[in-house]
């Protein structure tokens, strides 16, 4: 914070979920797109407050699952009844009955990872640094017990005054400027 | 204009119908991260050492008895003809079993939308982990050459070989590793936003740089808490199929066999039942010292204790009901020998592991009826210690007495345990308890933001409202 950085955006600071909620709501109506919301947990209504569509994870999570279903039965097929067929007790070279078991598993598997591995690229993570968490007010209050409401300074919108007179609107208790 | 307008009157609740707030005491935000937080922050308490030294000693003799046994061979078990599967294969289930309670916790009562969990979730996920890993020693080494346990995973051998997928055993591989993965990887996601809460308070440089790495940059962004969200979502419907399949399968591989006592289309159900039966036990066992001992009496209330008291009291008589419909099935087959097999288990020379299994089981959770015995945390605490008792002995009697007499007479005998069995058992326990003490003592215990989220202010729609009783929830 040697004042000479690129501004990253305007925080403000909030002490409960309502306020943050109908900070939220006001933010959204103004238009704004690049802004952003921080709290300690999930605040119940936040995403419909933003304004945010739901979350695309479950695309992730169902490619994951059709592709360990299917790795299950194309792998037992190939090893049992392809490759190296072995005759046992009678029973077919192949069945989906006895194929079943291991593909359930891989599908919820694959489909496990499907879902961590779509929320952490849409969440852009892991991430090593971020203009907001070098914030010490910032840091110490998010994952404790203070709510903030970003806009960034890159949104069409921003403007230095406006946007500081819209949130003090909303009742924050401490507004800064934070550097990238 | 407010003359003209008279406000809407709301009824209280009666008293004795007012719920039990989630979070007792009325307890901030602030005070849930520092209480937390505390525990791995504050100096390690003397209690810590008296446990995990002697948690460390157990674990010690682990090795060495695995070591003894890989190098001598499985004959320095009990395990002999007629009785080739005992103690390794009951501690592989007793321990599997205990783990199912942790996933239940945090997926299905998630999905029924149990509130409660959120206090006990990352405990009881913590516990399942380490239940996963000590269960997974023993079919590792009970195949007796361990260096082929790679034949298990899908890579042909010398001879091109692949693995025969048609046995049920094969399945098991497949339902315990993926279990450990997805029960490791829930329980990791979960860790991740109050993982950023350690880093966020941490001092030292080693803390800020250790658990800033594994909380992946979380900063709370309700962008990010959307997707974080919806995938935990998924991951406990991902969960509860796989919760319910894994002790199916374990169940499948006595089941699937021709044995008199094995061969039963009940124990899928039944076995479920039974795992989340004694994986309660082992989550009262666990919690009921350290609430205490972390003061976390806040967090994990006796309305806490007391739901996981139903649950095991429910659960424990399903499995009571198996018991006495697997009877009533082997007497209805009108099969001599399964019907034999079910008379050799109450009165045969083992009769005195069934009427254990019985006493702690099916009689000892009945207590839980009563609001009384549910309110005395340290009859919770021995009657959680019997469950597990008994269910070490449900498959005792299902794997010993089962085996022990064949269906001819020559072929009859007796299991006896030897002192490599009950190491081996002793080291086990060593792992868990060592692996949990390092839990505790380094991650957070208590999902703090998940808790967060349960408190009265944590409603925006009801910013103060119902704070004093914890919501109308």
């Amino acid at each position: 914070m040697d004042g000479t950085g690129k501004p990253y955006g305007l925080v403000a600071e909030f002490t409960t979920a309502a306020d943050t909620l109908h900070a939220a709501q006001k933010v959204r109506d103004a238009g704004f797109t690049k802004w952003d919301v921080f709290t300690p947990f999930p605040v119940h209504g936040m995403d419909k407050a933003m304004g945010l569509k739901n979350s695309k994870v479950g695309w992730f999570s169902f490619l994951g699952g059709v592709t360990g279903y299917t790795t299950g039965m194309v792998m037992i097929w190939f090893m049992n009844a392809y490759d190296y067929p072995i005759f046992v007790g009678g029973k077919p070279m192949f069945s989906p009955f006895s194929a079943f078991p291991p593909s359930y598993e891989l599908t919820i598997l694959f489909g496990a990872f499907g879902a961590i591995l779509g929320m952490l690229f849409l969440n852009r993570l892991p991430r090593l640094h971020h203009p907001l968490l070098k914030n010490r007010r910032f840091a110490s209050g998010v994952t404790h017990d203070k709510f903030f409401v970003v806009i960034e300074c890159e949104d069409p919108q921003y403007s230095t005054t406006e946007t500081r007179l819209l949130l003090e609107g909303t009742g924050s208790q401490h507004l800064e400027l934070v550097e990238e | 204009m407010s003359a003209s307008v008279t406000p809407l009157k709301v009824l209280a609740p009666p008293p004795e119908l007012e719920r039990v707030p989630l979070v007792a005491n009325q307890r901030s935000f602030g005070w849930i991260s520092d209480q937390v937080a505390g525990i791995i922050e504050g100096k390690t308490p003397r209690w810590w050492w008296g446990a995990f030294i002697p948690s460390v000693l157990a674990l010690m003799i682990l090795p060495a008895m695995l070591l003894y046994q890989i190098s001598t061979g499985v004959g320095v078990w009990g395990n002999n003809h007629p009785v080739m599967w005992g103690w390794d294969i009951i501690n592989f289930v007793w321990w599997i079993g205990i783990g199912h309670a942790g996933t239940l916790i945090s997926a299905i009562l998630f999905l029924l939308r149990q509130r409660w969990r959120t206090a006990v979730n990352r405990a009881a996920e913590a516990m399942t982990i380490f239940a996963v890993m000590c269960a997974a020693i023993y079919p590792a080494v009970h195949v007796g050459r361990v260096w082929f346990d790679w034949w298990l995973f899908p890579i042909p051998t010398a001879n091109g070989l692949w693995p025969q997928f048609r046995s049920p055993l094969m399945w098991d591989v497949f339902a315990v590793s993926t279990y450990f993965t997805v029960s490791l990887l829930f329980w990791y996601i979960g860790l991740v936003p109050d993982l950023a809460v350690i880093r966020d308070r941490a001092k030292t440089r080693i803390r800020k740089i250790a658990y800033g790495l594994f909380a992946l940059g979380w900063r709370g962004s309700n962008r990010h808490w959307s997707n974080y969200e919806k995938a935990y979502l998924i991951l406990a419907g991902l969960s509860t199929p796989l919760v319910l399949s894994v002790h199916s399968i374990v169940s499948l591989d006595f089941a699937v066999s021709q044995l008199p006592g094995w061969h039963t289309t009940i124990f899928p159900p039944y076995f479920v039942a039974g795992a989340i039966f004694s994986g309660f036990g082992m989550v009262l066992t666990l919690l009921i010292p350290l609430r205490k001992l972390c003061q976390l009496e806040d967090v994990i209330t006796m309305r806490h204790i007391d739901v996981m008291c139903k649950v095991t009291l429910a659960t424990g008589s399903i499995v009571g009901y198996a018991y006495g419909m697997e009877f009533f099935i082997a007497w209805y087959s009108g099969n001599p020998y399964e019907r034999f097999a079910f008379i050799n288990r109450a009165v045969g020379p083992f009769a005195w592991g069934y009427w254990i299994m019985i006493a702690c089981n099916v009689v000892v959770p009945q207590l839980f009826w009563f609001k009384r015995f549910r309110q005395n945390l340290i009859l919770v605490w021995v009657l959680s210690i019997l469950v597990n008792v008994g269910m070490w002995f449900e498959r005792f009697v299902i794997i010993v007495i089962s085996l022990h007499r064949d269906f001819i007479p020559s072929n009859w005998g007796y299991f006896l345990p030897t002192w490599v069995d009950a190491l081996t058992y002793l080291g086990t326990f060593g792992l868990f308890f060592t692996m949990f003490l390092l839990f505790m003592r380094f991650l957070p215990m208590i999902a703090i933001s998940e808790v967060k989220g349960v408190i009265p202010q944590a409603d925006p729609h009801h910013p103060l409202g119902g704070a004093k009783e914890g919501g109308a929830h």
